[in-house]
């Protein structure tokens, strides 16, 4: 007897994209209006197609999932993580290859599937159990769990309809919350809801695989496939490139983060805006005014971004930046009106510094996302267009920093301890120093 | 340790070798008609009737009512206007009773028809987000159609009552006529409902076909109005069966011609299973169309 319960094996999807209306500027325009005429209303009108017309959204793809491992898929939009859950959970088929699964599937790629707004929470219950593969005699049996969960009981024979989004998100994710089939395939449910309730979910997912039942997860959020997830694929244009244990996977998406900044100005797909003022460079300096892509905390740092105004006309200009850490999560935002407000004269080009004088980023790679805006639209915005790592720091004396599981940024601080007074007179208070 | 937790326990000592293993791979035969998975899920179909029921008339201010006003409405207006201006023969019966016998397989079908038709793209959500059989979907919408025509079924008692008719034997016959009804919807609705996947043409065409088949249905008329040599090819739809087989049953009109019933009901199993084929072909693609 083998504990594998997911077999995946050349798994192949094609889709026909159709022929597209209009030019598209951005290669995130095109792919997402090709998606949109896949899954949306006027896709059906698309008759001509040449190998050119289709894109393989997962390309032989192969793995296998142990009984009880919790596996995350990580990967840009459009790599082919939701149409793997999608083949796997048996709504749309492959069209080649195959996936041989074992025991019972619940996959829960929306939260509310089948929700009708004019029932009751009570009656939705229901029909959202069943839906999602559940007897009826279990949900009457999960029934008082479910709605304590959700946290609505006073509402219970209201129609959702009239409830708060909150509430019904609660509702619906409580639901899915007591499944109980042997592998769950999860797409991202979770960036619903208030943090709290975000939480709530999180830990009941956790709980589900720590219960020794097959969790597959889908997610943007590295931190959560690093906290939820044991093993991580990481996909790229519908192929499987990396497969292992969360961290590794996760360093791999971030370093192809970092390899695509070399060309961020020149040729990134993923650069958008009217153009009327264009960046042309950025780099980083160190404290003593030095390019470098290697920082170090608690000492100071300017970023320095270049501009051309393309037509030289006068125009109400502002200029932000955001530094993200390697988990994804956007650390600081750095925006120049806030502090000054709009720059009025920009001459036909010139230069943007923002100078730091304390760098409080705890060890770690990082990457900047640089947006312009000229009268309030978006001018040009260019993600990843630097790439740095922070690898010392003096920020703590001891030269270390936090671990990133549990930190964003770095705050000054100062210590104090007290002892209990001993049975001898004198009240020992000793600092331990600032910083 | 709560009950729920010692119940997840015993999933997970299951032995897994023990669960049945599903090959998920491109589908190649195209007879794959799996009709023992439909009844894998009853609870599922359960749920989508009681759905529709429960839905079809909220916040409405006469509700159930309505069942009812349809055919009464067009009884009223056909007794006037077929029935005294045009003296359409009505076989010897009161015209309303006659007419009212055979609008109500007809609003059963017709209705069912819609529903059915406008059920997969009317579920796009159910069919991108969770698998089961996807003929739950239309077989649902047929389904809920029952409660409608129960409630419509009792008044034509009342309406038999006031005209002093009394059904006949002939009246245990009346499921028969009723499956048949519901079959040929279920039949014309699979390929319906599969076609407005792709071409929401369909959708829109759907009222258009629901008004001529009633003129091409003995509903306001007596079949003994069409010519004698058109009778066979008449029978081709489906309906005429039901609707003769009804108006013999419940008002003990001379008894029909089986010939045609047999025409109409063979014409609705070659349509019921060249319906589900179509169904289960393209069955596969809904949720990459939808």
């Amino acid at each position: 007897m083998s504990n594998v319960v997911i077999r995946v094996e050349n798994l192949s999807k094609q889709y026909k994209i159709g022929a597209a209306k209009h030019r598209h500027d951005t290669l995130r325009d095109h792919l997402a209006e090709s998606f949109k005429s896949l899954f949306g209303r006027d896709g059906r009108r698309s008759s001509v197609s040449g190998p050119e017309d289709t894109i393989w959204a997962l390309k032989e793809v192969s793995f296998e999932v142990k009984h009880g491992e919790a596996m995350g898929f990580v990967g840009h939009n459009g790599a082919g993580k939701s149409t793997l859950l999608k083949i796997l959970s048996r709504i749309t088929e492959p069209t080649a290859g195959f996936a041989d699964i074992r025991g019972r599937v619940s996959s829960l790629l929306e939260v509310g599937t089948g929700f009708h707004a004019e029932l009751t929470g009570r009656e939705n219950i229901y029909l959202n159990g069943v839906i999602l593969g559940m007897k009826k005699a279990e949900i009457n049996r999960k029934f008082d769990e479910i709605v304590s969960f959700a946290e609505i009981e006073k509402f219970i024979d209201t129609p959702v309809k009239r409830y708060s989004s909150g509430m019904y998100v609660r509702l619906a994710f409580a639901v899915a919350a007591h499944l109980e089939t042997e592998i769950l395939l999860v797409d991202e449910v979770l960036a619903v809801g208030d943090v709290e309730f975000q939480k709530k979910c999180l830990g009941k997912i956790g709980e589900v695989a720590k219960q020794g039942r097959t969790v597959l997860f889908v997610s943007h959020s590295m931190a959560t496939v690093l906290n939820l997830c044991s093993r991580a694929i990481l996909l790229r244009s519908g192929q499987l490139v990396h497969d292992g244990p969360a961290e590794s996977t996760i360093k791999n998406y971030l370093a192809y983060h970092s390899s695509k900044s070399a060309q961020a100005f020149d040729n990134n797909p993923e650069r958008s805006g009217n153009g009327v003022v264009q960046l042309v460079g950025a780099r980083i300096l160190n404290e003593v005014n030095q390019a470098a892509s290697h920082l170090v905390a608690g000492r100071a740092a300017s970023f320095e971004f270049r501009y051309k105004n393309m037509t030289g006309e006068r125009r109400r200009t502002n200029i932000l930046f955001a530094i993200y850490n390697q988990l994804g999560v956007a650390v600081s935002c750095f925006d120049f009106s806030l502090s000054y407000g709009l720059v009025e004269r920009l001459g036909s080009g010139g230069v943007f510094t923002c100078h730091i004088p304390n760098l409080p980023l705890p060890i770690g790679q990082y990457y900047v996302n640089i947006k312009l805006e000229v009268n309030g639209e978006e001018a040009d915005l260019v993600p990843n267009a630097l790439v740095f790592d922070v690898d010392n720091s003096n920020f703590f004396k001891s030269g270390q920093t936090p671990q990133l599981r549990f930190c964003s940024c770095l705050i000054q601080h100062t210590w104090t301890q007290e002892t209990e007074p001993e049975p001898e007179p004198g009240l020992t208070t000793r600092s331990i120093g600032e910083n | 340790m709560s009950v729920i937790e010692s119940e997840l326990q015993a999933t997970k000592l299951q032995p897994i070798a023990d669960i049945s293993v599903i090959r998920i791979e491109p589908s190649r035969s195209w007879l794959a008609v799996n009709l023992p998975e439909l009844w894998a899920y009853p609870e599922l179909l359960y749920f989508l009737v009681w759905r529709d029921v429960k839905v079809r008339y909220k916040q409405t201010v006469i509700g159930i009512g309505w069942t009812i006003l349809q055919p009464l409405t067009t009884m009223v207006i056909f007794t006037v206007i077929f029935g005294n201006f045009a003296k359409i023969p009505s076989d010897g019966l009161p015209y309303p009773v006659f007419a009212y016998t055979a609008l109500l397989p007809w609003d059963l079908f017709a209705n069912a028809l819609n529903r059915c038709t406008v059920s997969l793209t009317g579920s796009a959500n159910l069919i991108t987000k969770v698998y089961f059989p996807r003929l739950i979907v239309p077989a649902s919408a047929i389904i809920s159609g029952i409660i409608d025509f129960a409630i419509a079924f009792v008044f034509l008692l009342g309406i038999m009552l006031w005209f002093h008719i009394v059904p006949t034997w002939g009246a245990i016959a009346l499921p028969i006529f009723l499956l048949l009804a519901l079959m040929t919807a279920l039949a014309v609705g699979l390929w319906l409902s599969a076609l407005n996947v792709r071409y929401r043409d369909v959708g829109h065409a759907i009222p258009f076909l629901i008004q001529i088949w009633m003129f091409l249905s003995p509903v306001a008329y007596p079949v003994s109005l069409v010519p004698e040599k058109w009778r066979l090819l008449y029978s081709l739809n489906p309906m005429v069966g039901v609707i003769e087989g009804f108006r013999w049953a419940l008002l003990g009109k001379e008894s029909p011609d089986f010939k045609l019933i047999a025409v109409s009901t063979a014409v609705v199993v070659a349509l019921l299973l060249g319906g589900l084929v179509y169904f289960k072909r393209i069955e596969r693609t809904f949720a990459d169309v939808v």
